[in-house]
């Protein structure tokens, strides 16, 4: 069977126990039609770049899917019926990430920080590196040949 | 930039997502792809960027589906 990436964003005032119902619903659909999920991540509730369906912030999960087209075909008509789900994209991948995805990997690394803010004094440094994160028009720092 | 020494000694750069440990374009990863965007939110064209031309439509596409997904934005107002 096929491997899908499947990003969905629930609506902001539903609480994370609801994105859990929403995505029981999703295994559901797809366990009817032979498929199954193989990772599930929440990357929480995230603020949205710009305005969708008048919500300023979204529940992001992720799941990895492998199922049949047809199953999926269901899933994407059962999450376009849904109202708690404002978006949703599905992608076709050759392979699953085995571990965790960067979202989830910084979602990690910023509890880690914000921890450490409380009782340590040097998240200055740690800050810095964001800058250099910036677009640079005139030169870009990366991949300058030695 | 291809022929001689230029003057002000600019050398020709290289393609970030080339060669070995290069990272890996993925529309999750908005922090990468944050670099390759102007302050507007548009594309970085990639004789700025020195990209390839197969990782820049990699790149592309990244971002859009990055924008569809609001990871990122569409425009930045001023």
């Amino acid at each position: 069977m096929a491997l899908y990436e499947h990003v969905f964003i629930a609506r902001q005032d539903i609480s994370s126990q609801q994105v859990e119902g929403l995505i029981d619903m999703m295994q559901a659909v797809l366990e009817e039609n032979d498929g199954k999920i193989t990772k599930i991540e929440y990357w929480g509730l995230k603020s949205l770049a710009y305005r969708v369906k008048k919500n300023r912030k979204g529940h992001y999960s992720l799941l990895n899917i492998d199922a049949s087209h047809a199953a999926v075909a269901e899933l994407e008509r059962r999450i376009s019926l849904n109202d708690d789900i404002i978006r949703s994209m599905t992608l076709r991948v050759d392979e699953h990430e085995a571990d965790d995805s960067v979202q989830m990997r910084n979602k990690n690394r910023d509890e880690r920080r914000g921890s450490r803010r409380e009782d340590g004094g040097d998240r200055r440094r740690d800050d810095r590196p964001r800058g250099d994160d910036r677009p640079r028009e005139d030169k870009p720092s990366e991949g300058e040949a030695s | 930039m291809s022929q001689g020494r230029r003057p002000f000694g600019r050398r020709k750069k290289s393609c970030p997502f080339s060669g070995p440990n290069a990272p890996v374009i993925d529309y999750k990863d908005t922090r990468l792809l944050q670099r390759y965007v102007s302050e507007r939110g548009k594309i970085v064209p990639r004789r700025i960027t020195a990209v390839s031309s197969k990782k820049q439509r990699e790149l592309a596409r990244a971002i859009k589906r990055s924008r569809f997904l609001s990871l990122m934005p569409y425009t930045v107002d001023q």
